[in-house]
């Protein structure tokens, strides 16, 4: 907490470093020489999906698991050989792991007991913390006798009640139903601001990790597959699996035809089109890329136009299925060479409109900033 | 559906009926006058003759009392290891000599009680020819036996009602910064207690019931309460011991009643403030 | 720290492991090395592994014990009827707990504990009182002998103490909880759908339980009939007071040799054979039961 004399372009030092983490469970490599920095005061997401290695790497942060190789440090200290019970960080467990023979005063008291401090800041802390998720009136009541919301704010204010610099979040939302996990996630963004620790959440929700995060890191098979602002992973994913595996996208494959300066020109030979991108991609012509465009970034046209009218972003089809989401509506559109596109409408014409799509020939076409052009 | 349904019921109204047929006739002729089993004396019954034979009886009141030191002696130890036990086999996840362990925490279950008695017995003469210790059998040898045995049945108890609970309860305690000695102490054992009670209780009932493993071990002047009963019955049927047995079934019978009984209220409150939590959710 | 934590691990896990290794473990071993020895009159009556010639240790293993054993029909005979025995217990304890554990797993909720603990209370009252019930139940001037003469299905009292029947009903009826417990675990854990699903599919009852209910309860099966078999083998105390006189039991054998004859390395002989006989029924069961374990700890993790 010593204010250190800033002398002004020195970069802020990362609060987390992980230094080419690896652990091996038995043959299962389960997290794979990850290097991750986070910063002070972040809410940063791991998302992944099952067996990614992201519940792994917030155990070896917590201290349940101890890395086979490389290091964690957590304010520039080394953390890989300290237990648990001596590290600055709490966890909120995706079963909240409340103790069940104790009230929710004890509960929370439990660890702020652990510190030795008096009988009344104790209780002061403790007050405070579960003024703070507003669960002040249950402080008598036992886990079983609390609802699942309930059971979550108290999990919530434990772990914070030690006032931990940094807090490791389990799925914190997965075992709410939708309307009380989206009041949740805001209510966990207030008191991430108020209270200033800095948060790391594991998820596989991706729609919660937009939400929640400043950064996020998508994990696959024990790796990082990406880090950045959702924005920067949403809109220019690195590889295939992020672009994929971030909302829905539909994968071009096809060769460079030709390049020139910011302007690529792919030949997407199995969809029988050709797509224009202006991105800065590393490639040459020849190489086998894929254009990754979103769903909602297509504009479908229903007149039927002239092939001449054709630009290099269009492309001609007969709309498949259509699927009525309220907000939006999803077209599955069969281009002529057979593949098909997926679009989707914001919903503006109602459903009247929607319905008369199905089979109507039409005419899809796209930005060239829009395509993402992936080489991996 | 049906059909099959009223065979498994008849089945087991029968099969209840076969294990309580003895029992109800051992509690009804524990009060008969005759010395005959067989003939009920309907004249002088029911009397509590045999009852005041039994207390009479000096070598059952001994046994009595010993079985009950050894059992609550071996009872305890056996409760204190198979919990250790217990934890280690259902907490400390694949270490070295587990399934050592495992096999040595379990066999004794399954063992036949002769092997084990004979095997026990040959340790003690054993240890006794080398260091001098235990000076020749009697209640120490019976307790040590009955702790081995007793101590399998404990640990199965313990680690079981550990396998139900969820690990991160543990780790919760530790994140909140207490030591593992400490987490033990405030998270695991309030937790497992109902099941440490549980084997304590199934740990002394075995002791108490124990003949052929104290047969080897007692040596020639120490006798077990079933030591006696034993002895009595192989000479015939005698009516003291219906009302000993009378005596144990009903001490027995209403302490599973009254715990049965208490866990279903527990259980009931237990479901009701479930409700009551959901409903408030609403 | 961590090396605070191994440390108490170490001692969590070791002391009950030490504890066994002593008294559980090395006596095994003793057994082992007493039935290679020759039987002498001496306290203890068997002669020493090892005799010392010029400083150093010269084995004498003998093999008599066994060779005993085998070449006396006696011993074969009575280690196939424990054999027997135990095999026939299992079945009829699986006949009679079958439908019975089906039954409570099928009963209301509100029966359910009270049928378990019925049967489980005669399990925590005194085994050797229970089966001493039966005698008075089972002698000629028992109480079944005078109904069935009262009733006049009998002229004569026959003889049902002392017989492989009263034998076979000692043991079914003192086994029978054990047989009971797992399979009403396993049948209790059915999911009923299952059963729904394959009624809407148009199977008929039996059909239901011989092709969904049975092949599910097979761990059960497995776990009750070793939990029977493997204690019957070597059980003492039913067959010397409800068992034939003419034919006796392995583990009377034992006891016999043991406390009458006071052959040491027969004694001990006879116990490695019967362990022999069932490292295979208990290995399955460590088997059966550990795959249980997982699974109990798999549903708590979900």
């Amino acid at each position: 907490m010593n204010a250190q004399p800033s002398t002004a372009p020195e970069p802020v030092p990362p609060y987390v470093r992980l230094q080419a983490v690896s652990k091996k469970f038995g043959d299962f490599l389960a997290v794979d020489a990850v290097s991750l920095e986070i910063r002070r005061g972040e809410i940063f997401c791991l998302l992944g999906g099952s067996g990614s290695g992201k519940t792994t790497l917030l155990r070896l942060l917590a201290g349940f698991e101890t890395p086979s190789a490389g290091r964690i440090y957590i304010d520039g200290e080394d953390m890989s050989a300290v237990p648990p019970y001596e590290r600055p960080v709490n966890m909120m467990f995706q079963s909240y792991a409340l103790f069940p023979h104790m009230t929710v005063e004890r509960n929370v008291a439990f660890g702020v007991e652990q510190e030795g401090l008096g009988r009344l800041e104790v209780r002061r802390r403790v007050e405070q913390i579960l003024e703070i998720v507003q669960m002040s009136p249950y402080v008598g009541r036992k886990p079983h006798q609390l609802s699942g919301g309930q059971r979550q704010r108290v999990a919530l204010a434990r772990a914070l009640a030690k006032r931990p610099k940094l807090l490791l979040l389990d799925e914190p939302l997965a075992a709410l139903d939708r309307k009380l996990r989206e009041r949740t996630q805001f209510e966990l963004l207030n008191i991430q601001e108020r209270l200033g620790v800095t948060f790391i959440v594991v998820t596989h929700d991706q729609g919660e990790a937009m939400t929640l995060a400043t950064r996020m890191g998508v994990m696959d098979r024990g790796r990082i597959a990406q880090v950045g602002t959702p924005a920067q992973i949403y809109e220019s994913p690195v590889n295939r699996f992020v672009a994929d595996f971030i909302g829905s996208v539909n994968l071009m494959e096809g060769r460079v035809a030709a390049r020139c300066d910011r302007d690529l020109t792919i030949r997407c030979e199995p969809f029988g089109c050709t797509v224009r991108a202006a991105r800065c991609v590393e490639c040459a012509t020849g190489d086998t890329v894929w254009a990754a465009i979103r769903p909602e970034k297509i504009v479908l046209a229903s007149e039927e136009m002239p092939d001449e009218a054709l630009g290099d972003n269009r492309v001609r089809g007969k709309v498949r299925e259509v699927a009525y989401m309220g907000d939006v509506s999803i077209c599955l559109v069969e281009i002529d060479s057979g593949k098909t596109v997926r679009v989707t409408l914001p919903n503006r014409a109602g459903l009247a409109a929607q319905r008369d799509l199905r089979h109507a020939p039409v005419t899809l076409s796209w930005d060239a900033a829009s395509p993402v052009i992936l080489t991996r | 559906m049906r059909r099959t349904g009223l065979f498994s019921r008849t089945t087991l109204v029968l099969g209840l009926a076969f294990l309580y047929v003895p029992i109800v006739s051992m509690i009804v002729y524990s009060f008969n006058n005759s010395r005959l089993v067989t003939v009920w004396d309907a004249a002088h019954s029911p009397t509590l003759k045999w009852y005041g034979v039994l207390f009479s009886d000096g070598e059952v009141l001994d046994a009595a009392w010993l079985s009950l030191r050894v059992a609550i002696c071996a009872a305890t130890v056996s409760t204190v290891l198979g919990t250790l036990a217990g934890t280690a086999l259902a907490r400390f996840g694949l270490f070295r000599g587990r399934a050592l362990l495992v096999g040595m925490t379990t066999a004794p279950i399954v063992m036949p009680e002769v092997i084990s008695g004979l095997s026990l017995l040959l340790l003690f003469v054993a240890l006794e020819q080398a260091i001098g210790w235990p000076r020749g059998m009697g209640a120490l040898t019976i307790t040590l036996a009955h702790i081995s045995f007793c101590m399998a049945y404990v640990t199965v108890v313990v680690q079981s009602r550990l396998a139900g609970f969820d690990e991160s309860l543990e780790e919760a305690a530790q994140d909140l910064g207490a030591r593992p000695a400490k987490v033990f102490w405030r998270i695991t054992l309030p937790l497992i207690l109902p099941a440490v009670l549980a084997g304590w209780l199934l740990a002394f009932t075995l002791s108490w019931d124990d003949l052929v493993i104290s047969q080897f071990v007692a040596g020639p002047g120490s006798s077990t309460l079933p030591m006696v009963i034993f002895s009595k019955v192989r000479l015939g049927v005698s009516p003291d011991v219906n009302a000993l047995a009378t005596l144990m079934v009903s001490v027995v019978a209403s302490g599973v009643v009254v715990a049965t009984v208490w866990m279903r209220h527990r259980q009931r409150r237990r479901e009701r403030d479930a409700q009551l939590a959901a409903a408030a959710n609403l | 720290m961590q090396l605070e934590r191994r440390a108490g691990r170490r001692l969590v896990a070791g002391i009950p492991a030490l504890w066994l290794a002593v008294f559980f473990l090395v006596p095994f071993l003793i057994v082992l090395k007493i039935s290679f020895s020759e039987a002498q009159l001496a306290i203890p009556p068997y002669a020493p592994l090892f005799s010392w010639a010029h400083g150093l240790p010269v084995p004498r293993i003998h093999l008599s014990s066994y060779a005993y054993l085998f070449t006396n029909p006696l011993y074969l005979r009575s280690y196939l009827y424990s054999i027997m025995v135990a095999a026939v217990s299992t079945l009829f304890c699986l006949a009679v707990g079958y439908p019975m554990a089906y039954a409570i797993a099928r009963a209301e909720e509100a029966w359910r504990s009270f049928l378990l603990m019925l049967i489980v209370l005669p399990f925590w009252t005194s085994f050797l009182l229970r089966v001493y019930a039966w005698i008075g139940l089972l002698q000629n001037d028992g109480l079944i002998n005078n109904i069935l003469l009262r009733i006049g299905l009998l002229h004569h009292p026959v003889t049902l103490l002392q017989t492989d029947f009263s034998l076979y009903v000692g043991i079914v009826y003192s086994y029978l909880p054990f047989m009971i417990l797992p399979l009403y675990a396993n049948l209790e854990k059915h999911d009923p759908a299952l059963l729904e699903a394959a009624a809407d599919l148009g199977a008929r009852p039996f059909t239901i339980f011989l092709r969904v209910t049975l092949p599910q309860s097979l761990p059960g099966i497995a776990a009750g009939s070793l939990l029977v078999f493997i204690p019957v083998v070597g059980e003492y105390v039913i067959p010397t007071l409800l068992g034939r006189t003419d034919q006796i039991m392995i583990g009377r054998m034992l006891s016999d040799e043991f406390f009458d004859n006071r052959d040491w390395p027969v004694a001990s002989g006879v116990a490695i054979l019967i362990l022999l006989l069932l490292v295979v029924p208990i290995v399955l069961l460590q088997r059966v039961e550990r795959r249980q374990l997982e699974r109990e700890g798999l549903e708590a993790e979900a």
